[in-house]
């Protein structure tokens, strides 16, 4: 098998990835560092991030409130250290962005404009009309091709880590054009390769986000932490699961229920604020999950609108005008009128909620370093954790520039203080083996694409929005099987270049892994906290549970759930409040 | 049902490249990307192409559909009548199926130097560079560019010239001269006014017609040309100019 050997290996080269492939090349010129992705750069999923990403700027917010907004949107289980460091940073990385080039929406004296968001105490959230994720990303992507110490690997699949004597020092790879497996040498390796939401039907996700950087990670012995918490967003379309921006919100777009009653005053969102007039931190101002779970009780009432995709509520824009709209919100009228048939400028758009995010993930410490020594994570697939129970929209672009270069930064440190090690040849060639043996194998009984939907339906009845203990043991049971049947699926495609039969397989692979463990940690939380709502436990119980829950990989068997404690600094769990009473 | 003729090509197994047919559910609300996923889960495993968001702003699937340019993702089957075809983007070598070789590409496109060479150095503490308004929208279009290359699928000059840098590379080139903050444009000007630059483009505009995103690569050429001759102008005529 082909080697290569480098410093520091990166997964993924999304947002995250390219941030930290960028702060290495910037550290020291003279490292080699491998960015590796199953897609080019620029079709990493940070590209469909429509909204901006929350930096304190302006003279009259503070750090304090991005702080205080944050971890009281995530329902006090973010760590507080950790959350810290994101607001302190986060100005600067924006700045760092602009200084790169990206196309910041600009106010008229030349300064870098902000919108407010959901959450929010401030407008805080730096946007680039309402393709801000896609800015950020060529912006990156752009700036990396300066750096001949970047070497990209596009279009390579990582399969497994390689790791010895506690440490990783490496991994797999499968070369997409030539089916060939690579094995790299590193002596320290960042993953970065996004979230996994495409374990649910309904995804505001791309297809590429099959949570195969959590798989990884978790397979060679590093928990997932706080799994069970799965972010919808309140605003897809039905008909194909597109995000329309919560900037839809920011920019005063409200949501109304099939009576023209704008609901969320009904949720203790209220009490309702005047029309194109949004008032931070209420009504549609308020937090994704408490938006998600109104439309779930609205549905429950009968007050939704039927539409051929399912049951909606209705977003509407059309008191900002077309200029407005234009201006601030063009995509958002491009896929509605593409995907919906909808022009926003003339009448409400049907929406529903949706999964987008995954505020769970590899277990890392504030250095986003994980507990396997040698092995980094950030962005989506990591958690950190500053996103707790529920994130704030826009901060998980900050996230993911601020701990993609603080990964890159703990790598370095790493490997100026650790000899390199020797490679894992054998373990390489067990990877190997285990693909090879894919393509022996005949007679398979399991479909890919049948075992997919199987996994979607059940974590789409019994992971959602509200969740019980029944279900919840359902779903742990169905994907015990499910996994079992994994074991049988047949390989169609037995040729080398560009197999994405296989690719699909391996993406399955990794999906039912992190499905896993989002039902046994769901399972295991017998409380109500942020996006994890329980109907038997409606309650947040802080006394057992203002706890991270981990799970732990067990070969065939059902991940072990475990907890550790949350870091606390300063701020006491309290009430969250999106009552207009704290205007 | 709708027929679909698929383009399919496997190094390994064919020595050329076949037509397949395969037979799938009209749906009004379907984009011919929804129909290949319909293939590839029930129909035939097999099939490989690239996607990912399907909200057009990955660039990932672009491809020949019935002989033009598209992103799958935004065709719907609503807009075809007959049979369906569809083919890997043109002018690019096939990998596989439609998935075609990219790498001309992403050599063109680093080559142009797509990223900001400042004017001035400001450190970061210093905060942003002031753009205003109209100076973002100098260039803000050329930054739409999602690299689909249904561009470089469209142009006729790099079907037959396929040293042409082509028009994502150039429009790419052009957003950063135009920005406010960059004073890179003489480092990139080598790159693009050399001969196998903007000069080989005989402004069909094919380019900008199937672009998207609305970015204007034939526009972004038209402009790197007329900057090109005024430096020359200024090089040659009026050196006092310098």
């Amino acid at each position: 098998m082909e080697s290569i050997s480098v410093d520091v290996a990166i997964i993924g080269a999304g947002g995250a990835g390219l941030r930290a492939a960028l702060a290495l090349a910037e550290a020291a010129p003279k490292l080699r560092i491998a960015l590796i992705s199953k897609v080019y750069p620029m079709r990493s999923h940070t590209c469909a991030a429509e909204g901006g990403a929350a930096g304190v700027i302006k003279p009259d917010d503070s750090l304090e409130h991005h702080f205080n907004d944050t971890v009281g949107g995530g329902d006090w289980l973010c760590d507080q250290d950790a959350v810290q460091y994101l607001v302190q940073e986060a100005p600067k990385e924006l700045v760092q962005l602009e200084h790169w080039g990206c196309p910041w929406s600009r106010a008229p004296d030349g300064s870098v404009a902000v919108r407010p968001f959901g959450g929010m105490k401030k407008e805080r959230t730096w946007f680039a009309a309402d393709k801000s994720g896609f800015h950020i990303l060529h912006t990156l992507f752009q700036t990396s091709l300066q750096f001949p110490s970047i070497e990209r690997f596009d279009e390579y699949y990582a399969t497994e880590l390689l790791v010895d004597e506690g440490r990783c020092r490496g991994l797999t790879a499968i070369e997409m054009r030539s089916g060939q497996m690579r094995r790299f040498d590193a002596r320290a390796v960042i993953i970065a390769a996004g979230g996994a939401g495409r374990m649910f039907a309904f995804t505001t996700n791309g297809a590429i986000k099959t949570g195969d950087g959590m798989a990884l990670a978790y397979r060679a012995g590093v928990p997932l932490k706080d799994m069970e918490f799965v972010q919808y967003h309140p605003t897809g379309l039905p008909s194909t699961g597109t995000l329309l921006t919560e900037a839809c919100r920011g920019e005063g777009g409200v949501l109304v229920n099939k009576h023209g009653r704008r609901y969320l005053q009904d949720y203790a969102m209220g009490p309702e604020t005047p029309i194109g007039k949004p008032v931070f931190k209420t009504m549609e101002l308020g937090p994704r999950d408490r938006l998600s779970q109104a439309f779930w009780h609205e549905e429950r009432k009968g007050n939704t609108v039927p539409t051929p995709w399912g049951e909606c509520v209705l977003l509407d824009m059309r008191h900002l005008g077309e200029k407005k709209i234009d201006e601030r919100l063009p995509l958002v009228r491009d896929l509605s009128i593409s995907y919906m048939g909808v022009d926003p400028v003339k009448d409400p758009v049907p929406v529903r909620p949706v999964v987008h995010y995954m505020m769970g993930g590899i277990h890392t410490d504030t250095r986003a370093a994980t507990p396997l020594a040698g092995l980094f994570a950030a962005g989506e697939c990591a958690c950190v954790s500053i996103n707790g129970a529920n994130r704030l929209g826009s901060n998980s672009l900050t996230e993911l520039l601020v701990f993609g270069r603080r990964a890159a930064l703990s790598a370095l440190e790493f490997i100026e203080k650790n000899e390199t090690p020797n490679p894992c040849v054998a373990q390489a060639e067990a990877a190997q083996a285990r693909i090879r043996a894919r393509f022996q194998r005949s007679g398979g009984t399991e479909s890919v694409a049948g075992l997919r939907r199987e996994m979607m339906q059940t974590m789409e009845r019994h992971a959602g929005i509200y969740r019980t203990g029944e279900g919840l043991a359902e779903a742990c049971a169905k994907l015990a099987e499910l996994r079992r049947r994994y074991a049988a699926v047949e390989l169609h495609d037995k040729t080398n270049v560009y197999n994405t039969d296989l690719l699909q397989v391996l993406e399955l692979g990794s999906m039912l892994d992190c499905a896993e463990a989002v039902a046994a940690s769901a399972a295991a939380r017998k409380e109500s906290r942020g996006a994890h709502q329980r109907l038997d436990y409606a309650e947040r119980d802080d006394a057992s549970y203002l706890k991270h829950s981990l799970a732990w990989y067990r070969g065939a068997g059902p991940p072990r759930v475990d907890y550790c404690d949350v870091v606390i600094t300063k701020s006491k769990p309290g009430v969250r409040d999106y009552s207009g009473a704290h205007a | 049902m709708i027929q679909l003729e698929v383009l399919r090509y496997n190094p390994e197994t064919d020595a050329e490249p076949r037509m397949q047919r395969y037979e799938v559910p009209y749906r009004e609300d379907w984009v011919v990307l929804d129909a290949l996923n319909h293939v590839k889960e029930n129909l035939d495993p097999t099939l490989s192409y690239r996607w990912s968001c399907h909200m057009a702003v990955c660039g990932s699937c672009g491809m020949m559909i019935n002989g033009e340019p598209r992103l799958a993702c935004k065709s719907f089957l609503r807009e075809y009548r007959g049979v369906i075809r569809v083919e890997p983007l043109a002018h690019f070598p096939i990998e596989r199926d439609l998935v075609t070789v990219m790498d001309d590409f992403m050599g063109k496109l680093a080559r142009v130097k797509p990223y900001l060479i400042p004017k001035h150095e400001k450190p970061l503490a210093e905060g942003e560079y002031r753009q205003t308004p109209a100076e973002l929208k100098k260039f803000k279009q050329y930054s739409m560019c999602i690299n689909c290359m249904l561009c470089y699928a469209a142009c006729p000059e790099y079907g037959l010239i396929p040293n042409y840098i082509g028009p994502a590379a150039i429009a790419l080139a052009h957003r950063y001269n135009q920005d406010s903050r960059d004073g890179g444009r003489a480092e990139r000007q080598e790159e693009i006014a050399a001969t196998e630059g903007a000069w080989d483009c005989s402004f069909v505009g094919a380019c900008s017609e199937v672009c998207p995103e609305h970015v204007d690569p034939a526009g972004a050429i038209q402009q790197v040309k007329i900057k090109s001759t005024l430096d020359w102008y200024k090089e040659h005529l009026m050196p006092w100019l310098k």
